[in-house]
């Protein structure tokens, strides 16, 4: 049976896009942001793997073609980004800066870390990339020769704790203005920090989802300098 | 047919991508090199967004599973993972905050500084 399984096209992919479509579902009953779809599918997907005795590496083969996508959706990206472009040109200076000085501050935060821990080069580049959506994310932690599957669920915990700690970030800062909302949650918590800033209002959404695009291309720039220091 | 012409740009954008990443020397994913080129093409009208616009929404809007197979890699980077827990940690929840924080105050700042000039 075992057998069957590892060399089953389709199984791989069953269980880990019904386990998802299950977390949504219970995403959206309960309303908790702690509970993340994608971690649901990860969790259930890995028990099934397990269970049954399925090594990554069938699993991995099989579902080689959604992986595949991850470029073709973060070229997509750019539709989002010209057709909010006007937003972005309103208060251009104030979104850039308050994006650059986020990516930098991330930068600033893992190399700290790094250092007070004595991480190594791989594990230091693995980090790196946190903060942005997870499409760039994954290449990005790749071509830093860090490692992508690590990078990945430390991305979906930098994305939900974003979302829950965005309340108490801006009350402690008296943060008010609403493309200041969006630019911060946007920038630190990518697509998971969005949809808490889709609950705030509308403003606050665009921006938080044109500050994905915006601080992804940026970090894609500015984390290989970060790169060179351990 | 709509859908597979637009399937087919965003590949084919994927595809220069691809070829850009590995010629030019620089630490840039493929995919990052496509997002610029089709966001080019629509601001200079090469490429309008009905070329590209329902395709894009649905990848756009089903991209979370995507991340499931690298994620589920971490069965085999456990050891790993688990040895940098607490870095990992430190650095997703406090530095969320911190991140979260210094950009919230310098768009707040600049954004209040434009507008008491415009008064």
């Amino acid at each position: 049976m075992t057998d069957f399984f590892s060399n089953s096209v389709y199984f791989g992919a069953v269980i880990s896009l019904f386990a998802y479509f299950l977390g949504d579902s219970i995403k959206r009953k309960t309303k908790i942001a702690l509970i993340n779809p994608l971690l649901i599918s990860v969790v259930i997907t890995i028990l099934f793997l397990t269970t049954l005795k399925i090594p990554y590496s069938s699993y991995q083969s099989v579902t080689r073609f959604l992986h595949n996508l991850l470029t073709p959706v973060t070229v997509c990206l750019a539709v989002p980004l010209y057709e909010k472009l006007q937003l972005l040109r309103k208060d251009f200076v104030a979104i850039i800066s308050g994006i650059i000085s986020g990516i930098i501050s991330s930068g600033v935060c893992v190399l700290f870390v790094a250092l007070i821990f004595h991480l190594s080069h791989t594990e230091y580049v693995t980090l790196l990339p946190k903060s942005i959506t997870t499409a760039i994310g994954v290449g990005l932690s790749e071509k830093l020769s860090g490692i992508p599957s690590i990078t990945a669920p430390v991305i979906v915990i930098t994305g939900v704790s974003g979302n829950i700690l965005a309340p108490f970030v801006f009350k402690i800062l008296k943060i008010k203005e609403p493309v200041a909302r969006g630019v911060a949650l946007g920038t630190s918590a990518h697509a998971i920090g969005t949809s808490k800033a889709f609950e705030y209002g509308e403003i606050e959404g665009a921006m938080s989802s044109l500050s994905i695009v915006v601080s992804g291309i940026m970090t894609v720039i500015i984390a290989p300098v970060f790169a060179c220091f351990i | 047919m709509k859908y597979l012409i637009q399937f087919s740009i965003i590949l084919l954008l994927s595809f220069i991508g691809e070829l850009l990443s590995f010629f030019i020397p620089l630490p840039i994913p493929a995919s990052i090199y496509g997002l610029f080129l089709m966001f080019i093409l629509l601001c200079t009208k090469v490429l309008k967004l009905s070329h590209v616009k329902e395709a894009s929404d649905f990848l756009i809007e089903i991209m979370p599973v995507m991340f499931i197979p690298v994620t589920v890699g971490i069965m085999d980077s456990y050891t790993t993972l688990t040895s940098i827990l607490p870095e990992i940690l430190i650095v997703s929840i406090l530095g969320t905050c911190v991140v979260m924080g210094v950009s919230a105050i310098i768009t707040q700042i600049i954004l209040k500084r434009k507008r008491s000039k415009k008064q």
